[in-house]
C-alpha cells in the first residue's frame, strides 16, 4: 500500500474545507462521529474536529487506514475497540448496511440494567409499598424504636418499609463519616516538608530550626459490595440493595454486585435518581429468580472479572448473604480466600445471626469462618448500625 | 520532528529496532505525533507495550524518557524536585555575604538547584523525545488528574520558578493494565489503541526476530503450543514475552524439538504458567495432548 499519512495532508487542503478533505467526505465524516456519539463513545468537539483532520491525512484509497485512524481517536477503552469495527461497517459499507445490526452501546463492564429492568412489570412488593405510602404519616422516637429493631422480614409486611429505607441510607452516610475522620485522624502523620523547612531556614543561616511537618494524604477506602439475591434471602435482599445504594451516594469509590446462580454488576443501576423507576429495579433485581445459590461460583467471576481492578489494599469487601449455597464449600472457601488475599478486609453480613437460635451450621458459611475479618448479623437497623461500630475499630 | 514517507516506512523502522508492527498500529503512531495527542495502549501484560516505546524511540532516533507509576506517585518524583542538601550548603556559603534573604532565596531556588524528574525532562529537550508512561492506572487518581494538565498544555508551574513551558513537545505512550478505572478525560485526551495477543504468524516472527539462533521448526511448534495454551481457562495467560523467555530457554537446553523428552519439556513449562493456580490447572496430560497437537 503506499499509505501516505505523512505526505499528503496539506496537498489535500481546500478553500472550503477548514480540515482539508473533499467537501463531501468531510459531511460524511461529521456524520460518522456524530452517530458514534450516539452509539455511546466518548466524542467531544475536539475529536469531531481531529477526525476531520485524520481524513485529511489518510491515504483515503486505502479503506483500511481511514478505519484504524478513525478507531484509535473514537475508542477510548477496550469495550469501544471491540465494538468499533461492526460500527464503522455498518457506516461506511453501504451494501451491508442492511444486514448488519448496529452495535447496541451496552458496555461490556456495566450491563445496562436500566432498560431492562424497568420495562419489566415491578413484583407485588414493590406496589404494596406504593400503596402503603399515603398511610405513613408523622414518625414518634417510640415508633423509630420499634422500627430500628424490628426484623427486616417483618417490616416487609407492614408499611413501614419508606421509613425503614430512608433510615438505612442515613446509616450508609454516616459510616462514611465516622470511616473518613478515622482516616483524618491517623493521617496526621509526621513527614517533613522540606521544601519549606529549607526556604524557612534561610533566615537562620540554614539551619533547619523550623521544622514544617505536612500530613500524609487521607485515602479514603473503596467499598465493594456483594448482596445475595436468592430465594433464601428473599425478604432481606431490597433492604441489602437499599443500603448499598446509600453506600454508593456516600462513598464515590462503591461498586456494587448481586447475585443468586450468576453474578451482575448493579451499581449503574443503583445510581438511578428516579426514585419510582429504582424502586421498580431494586424490586425486580431482589425478587431473585430461584433456582438455588451459587455464592461459590459468583464470587469465582467476581474475582475472575472485577477482582484485579476493584478489589486492593483500602478495599474493604461486603458479601452479604445467609450462606445457603447448592454449590460446593470448598470452592466457595477458595474464592473468600482469594478475595481475602487482595483486600483489606472483608466482612460477611449475615441477617440469619439476628435470630437466637441460629448457628452457622451450613457447610459453606463454616468454610468461609477462617478468612472473613466480620462476620455480623445484619436483620435490622440496629444490627446495621452496630456494624459501624465494629468497622471503625476493625 | 521526524517525518515518515508513509506506514510502511514507519513500520520498516519499527521492526528494524525489534518490533514488529502491524499497519494499523503504525496509522496510530502517525496520528499521535501529527494531532499532538497522547496514546493510551491498553492489553494484558506481556504483549509488548512498553516495548512499543523503546522501538518508536529508536525508530525515531530520539531519546526515551520513561516514567514508572506507582501507588503513592507524587510531584517530587514525577515531576521535580529541589536539591536540597545543595540549597542546605548554598545557603551556608553565602552565610557571611552581605545580600539580603530575599535575594538569597532566589538564589538558591535557581535553576542550578532543581532537580528534573520524567515529566519535566521530556518537556524540556530540544528535540522531542519519547514520553513513556507506564502503567498510569497504578497511580492514583489526583496524579491522573495532574498529568492530564500536563499533557493538555504543555507546561509546568513550579511556584518557585514560575511557568515552564515545553521547548519540544514529547510523544506521549501511555500503557494501562486496568488495574483501576481511568477517568473519562483522559480517556478522552488520548487516542487509544488495544493490543491483542499476536496471531501465530506474527508471534513466530516475533519469536524468529528475537531468537535468532533458534531452528524455525521448533519455533513454529513453540508458537503453536503457546497459541493453544493461551485457549485454555488460565488466571493469567502467558504474553509474548514469556514465549520469547521459553523459546530461549529450549534453544539454551539444546531441545530440537518439542515431541523430544517430554519430562524435561514439562518442567521448563514454569516460564509459561506463572501461578500455582496455573500450573495445577494443567495436568500433564492435558500438556502432553497440547504437545502432541503442536509438533
Amino acid at each position: 500500500m503506499n499509505g501516505g499519512v505523512a505526505t499528503l495532508p496539506h496537498a489535500r487542503r481546500r478553500e472550503n474545507g477548514p480540515d482539508g478533505g473533499p467537501p463531501v467526505l468531510a459531511g460524511r465524516v461529521v456524520e460518522f462521529v456524530r452517530l458514534a456519539r450516539a452509539q455511546h463513545f466518548r466524542v467531544g468537539i475536539q475529536e469531531a474536529k481531529d477526525a476531520l483532520d485524520v481524513a485529511a491525512r489518510v491515504d483515503l484509497l486505502d479503506q483500511r487506514q481511514l478505519r484504524w485512524g478513525l478507531r484509535s481517536l473514537l475508542c477510548s477503552n477496550a469495550a469501544d475497540w471491540a465494538r468499533f469495527d461492526q460500527f464503522f461497517d455498518y457506516f461506511w459499507l453501504r451494501p451491508n448496511r442492511r444486514k448488519v445490526a448496529l452495535p447496541l452501546s451496552a458496555d461490556r463492564f456495566a450491563p445496562s440494567a436500566s432498560s431492562t429492568y424497568a420495562s419489566r412489570e415491578a413484583p407485588p412488593e414493590a406496589r404494596r409499598e406504593k400503596d402503603g405510602e399515603d398511610t405513613l404519616e408523622r414518625v414518634g422516637a417510640s415508633r423509630r424504636d420499634v422500627l430500628t429493631r424490628s426484623d427486616f422480614s417483618l417490616s416487609q409486611l407492614n408499611a413501614d418499609t419508606r421509613e425503614l429505607e430512608q433510615w438505612i441510607e442515613q446509616v450508609a452516610r454516616r459510616m462514611r463519616k465516622r470511616l473518613l475522620r478515622r482516616y483524618q485522624i491517623r493521617a496526621s502523620g509526621h513527614r517533613l516538608h522540606l521544601r519549606r523547612t529549607v526556604r524557612r531556614s534561610l533566615r537562620y543561616g540554614g539551619l533547619p530550626l523550623d521544622l514544617i511537618l505536612q500530613e500524609r494524604r487521607r485515602e479514603l477506602p473503596r467499598l465493594v459490595l456483594i448482596t445475595d439475591v436468592s430465594r433464601s434471602m428473599n425478604v432481606y435482599s431490597y433492604f441489602f440493595l437499599r443500603f448499598a445504594r446509600g453506600i454508593i451516594d456516600a462513598f464515590q469509590d462503591t461498586e456494587a454486585f448481586a447475585f443468586h446462580t450468576r453474578l451482575i454488576h448493579v451499581t449503574d443501576t443503583l445510581k438511578e435518581r428516579d426514585s419510582h423507576r429504582l424502586k421498580e429495579k431494586l424490586a425486580w433485581i431482589s425478587a431473585g429468580w430461584g433456582g438455588g445459590t451459587r455464592i461459590g461460583e459468583s464470587l469465582q467471576t467476581f474475582n475472575h472479572d472485577y477482582a484485579r481492578r476493584l478489589v486492593g489494599s483500602r478495599t474493604f469487601v461486603f458479601i452479604m448473604s445467609d450462606g445457603y449455597d447448592t454449590g460446593q464449600p470448598e470452592l466457595l472457601a477458595q474464592q473468600v480466600q482469594q478475595i481475602k488475599r487482595r483486600a483489606r478486609r472483608v466482612i460477611w453480613l449475615n441477617p440469619l445471626l439476628g435470630r437466637e437460635d441460629y448457628v452457622p451450621s451450613a457447610e459453606g458459611i463454616r468454610a468461609v469462618l477462617p478468612y472473613l475479618d466480620l462476620f455480623a448479623p445484619a436483620h435490622s437497623l440496629e444490627s446495621l448500625m452496630k456494624i459501624e461500630d465494629m468497622l471503625v475499630r476493625l | 520532528m521526524t517525518a515518515f514517507a508513509d506506514t510502511d516506512e514507519l513500520c520498516r523502522r519499527m521492526e528494524q529496532a525489534g518490533y514488529i508492527t502491524e499497519n494499523s498500529l503504525a496509522v496510530s503512531l502517525m496520528l499521535m505525533s501529527q494531532l499532538n495527542r497522547p496514546l493510551l495502549v491498553e492489553g494484558d501484560a506481556g504483549v509488548g507495550k512498553t516495548e512499543i516505546a523503546k522501538a518508536l524511540a529508536s525508530a525515531y532516533g530520539c531519546e526515551l524518557i520513561r516514567l514508572q507509576c506507582y501507588e503513592g506517585l507524587d510531584v517530587n518524583a514525577a515531576v521535580y524536585e529541589w536539591n536540597y542538601q545543595r540549597q542546605l550548603l548554598a545557603i551556608k556559603m553565602q552565610e557571611t555575604e552581605a545580600r539580603s534573604v530575599a535575594d538569597k532565596e532566589r538564589h538558591v531556588f535557581g535553576e542550578n538547584y532543581l532537580l528534573r524528574r520524567p515529566l519535566l525532562q521530556a518537556i524540556s529537550r530540544p528535540r522531542s523525545p519519547v514520553l513513556l508512561i507506564d502503567e498510569v492506572d497504578r497511580a492514583d487518581e489526583e496524579f491522573e488528574a495532574y498529568l492530564l494538565e500536563v499533557l493538555a498544555d504543555y507546561q509546568i508551574s513550579i511556584p518557585e520558578l514560575g511557568t515552564i513551558k515545553a521547548t519540544s513537545i514529547p510523544y506521549v505512550l501511555l500503557t494501562s493494565n486496568g488495574t483501576r478505572e481511568l477517568s473519562d478525560a483522559l480517556r478522552r485526551r488520548c487516542l487509544y489503541h488495544y493490543i491483542d495477543y499476536p496471531d501465530y504468524n506474527k508471534e513466530l516472527r516475533i519469536v524468529l526476530k528475537h531468537i535468532p539462533a533458534i531452528e524455525e521448526r521448533l519455533a513454529g511448534q513453540i508458537v503453536s503450543f503457546v497459541q493453544k495454551l493461551r485457549k485454555q481457562e488460565l488466571q493469567k495467560r502467558p504474553g509474548t514475552a514469556e514465549t520469547l523467555d521459553w523459546a530461549a530457554a529450549l534453544v539454551k537446553m539444546d531441545i530440537a524439538s518439542l515431541d523430544s523428552n517430554p519430562a524435561v519439556i514439562a518442567d521448563t513449562l514454569v516460564c509459561l504458567l506463572k501461578t500455582r493456580d496455573d500450573q495445577a490447572a494443567l495436568p500433564p496430560t492435558v500438556t502432553a495432548r497440547l504437545l502432541a497437537q503442536s509438533v
